[in-house]
């Protein structure tokens, strides 16, 4: 093999190995830091070795263990300047079992002690998310800042943060046991899940949408599905594919927002809804479903719709009132109030939407004006319409969103005129 | 691994509750007491008497000053301690779910700094 196309395949390596190796090296080594030393120590190794020696017949077993040796190599050398990393090399090279174990079963299980680990409750949320993404995901501490808007000094700190915490209070490096399963899935769960929605919708900025973190998002639930195939997991990916269906048809050519029953269907994408459909099959079938797998199944609902007109509203509403409930959150119930007008007609709904927001709930939630403003303006109420999309206007900071609503508001100012020119 | 489980509960709770209440609630701690000495996770552990006893310490600029009680705004108190020997922060997680002021109050798990040669 020429050089080059060696160099070419140590690439493609990375890319589909490098997770594995480092998920396997944190195992062996027992710490984040000395692993991601050793993966780059191993990686830099295969580009001098390989295009003289040949490519390795197991390169992940090679490079595994060409990077436990070097890293112990590593501590060894500092060891002649800190005496107490003698008895750390030591413990390195003694307890770990000669061939360190590579097949794929353990490396598989490997992969997702990295996760759990990464998605650890006793990390804070942000923190979960950015190191999960440096982590499983490989994305640099620049990419993440950027995806979230945040200074990278400061992401950077705070994946350095959850590292330190990770070995200093001594999270442990494992899957959850059965009894502690479903409470820590929903950890891995809502990461995956805030990911995808900041890619979604990202809460601020100039653009709907940032789609390279709702890809990293659902590369990431396949991850999950694939190693821990819970009825959850299959619902979230599920959930994620039918959004993400609708990628192309959210936004208008010049970059405005398009609802649900303005969108062009024929840019949905069929082939993932048939999978998310699918999925969600799956999912109820095990009758061990919950929130996500609910959300799946109403997000199906509307991908199978062939307009927005024949949308069955009757069995969105049924399925809100199962996932109310499972989940008795304000959003919720504001998405059932809004299936619920459309099933009974809008003065319904505003009846559930006044009574949520009565209560205190939601009155800093732009969505939730929006959609009683939206609701108002069926039943012709102009002036509390208007009241409600200035509420929401003053609340939302996505610029394509704020557009919407002042293009509605703008709307609303031309009902009279409208009526005036039909007559 | 060392941990420290410091148990924050709200003392006005504990002023208002009635004899059988005082007695229900030590009888859980007595219970989870033995618990964590027959599972070898217990090294030690103390109830402290309420704020309104304690006394805050600070030396500035070379001066003690003294003033009473922690910051009395605070919703809950620490009222209590278990120094526990856990093999890592899952199993020390699941030995302090498990102290009683958990269901009422918190318990914040800290891991002990350990300064000899690792």
């Amino acid at each position: 093999m020429s050089t080059n196309s060696t160099v070419d395949a140590i690439d493609a390596l990375y890319r589909s190995e490098s997770r594995r190796v480092l998920a396997t090296l944190i195992r062996l080594l027992g710490e984040f830091e000395l692993a991601e030393e050793a993966l780059h120590d191993a990686f830099a190794a295969a580009v001098e070795r390989w295009p003289v020696d040949g490519v390795p017949a197991n390169p992940r077993a090679w490079l595994v263990s060409t990077g436990r040796f070097k890293s112990i190599d590593r501590i060894r050398r500092r060891a002649k300047f800190d005496a107490s990393l003698v008895a750390v090399a030591d413990r390195l090279a003694g307890t770990v079992a000669p061939a360190p174990d590579v097949d794929d079963e353990s490396v598989e299980d490997d992969r997702l002690r990295l996760i759990f680990t990464c998605c650890h409750p006793a990390l804070a949320p942000d923190a979960q998310i950015a190191l999960t993404l440096r982590e499983v995901c490989d994305l640099t501490t620049e990419e993440i800042a950027r995806a979230f808007l945040t200074p990278a000094p400061t992401l950077a700190q705070r994946i350095v943060r959850a590292k330190a915490k990770i070995r200093d209070a001594r999270i442990p490096y494992q899957v959850p046991e059965r009894s502690e399963l479903a409470e820590r899935l929903d950890s891995v769960l809502h990461v995956i899940y805030l990911v995808f929605n900041e890619g979604y919708s990202a809460s601020s900025g100039q653009t709907v949408t940032r789609y390279d973190l709702s890809a990293e998002a659902i590369r990431l639930g396949r991850l999950l599905v694939e190693l821990l195939p819970e009825p959850e997991a299959l619902g979230l990916l599920a959930l994620m594919l039918l959004h993400d269906a609708r990628h192309a048809a959210r936004t208008s050519d010049d970059g405005e927002l398009l609802l649900l029953d303005e969108q062009d269907r024929s840019l949905w994408n069929r082939e993932q809804i048939a999978e998310g459909a699918s999925l969600v099959e799956r999912a109820l079938t095990s009758r061990r479903f919950g929130p996500y797998t609910l959300q799946a199944a109403i997000a199906a609902v509307h991908a199978e719709s062939p307009d927005a007109a024949a949308t069955d509203w009757r069995q969105i509403a049924g399925l809100y009132e199962v996932l109310r409930r499972l989940d008795a959150s304000p959003i919720v119930e504001l998405n059932y109030a809004v299936a619920v007008a459309m099933l009974e007609g809008p003065a319904a709904g505003l009846e559930r939407i006044d009574a949520i927001l009565g209560r205190g709930d939601l009155t800093d939630y732009p969505l939730a004006h929006s959609a009683r403003a939206d609701l108002c303006r069926r039943l012709g109420r102009t002036a509390e319409a208007a009241a409600a999309y200035e509420r929401a206007l003053s609340l939302t900071r996505q610029e394509p969103a704020r557009r919407f609503l002042e293009r509605r508001l703008s709307t609303l100012d031309g009902i009279d005129a409208d009526n005036e020119l039909r007559r | 691994m060392k941990y420290l489980c410091l148990i924050y509960e709200n003392e006005r709770a504990w002023e208002s509750a009635s004899k059988e209440q005082m007695e229900a609630i030590m009888g859980e701690y007595y219970q989870f007491t033995d618990d964590v000495r027959k599972s070898g996770h217990y090294v030690g552990g103390e109830a402290l008497q309420p704020t309104q006893t304690a006394t805050t310490v600070r030396v500035r600029n070379g001066k003690v000053s003294t003033t009473d009680g922690p910051f009395a705004e605070t919703k809950e108190q620490l009222g209590g301690y278990y120094l526990i020997e856990a093999k890592d922060l899952n199993d020390a997680i699941q030995v302090a779910s498990r102290i009683p002021g958990a269901k009422q109050g918190s318990v914040e798990v800290r891991p002990i700094m350990s300064f000899d040669n690792q």
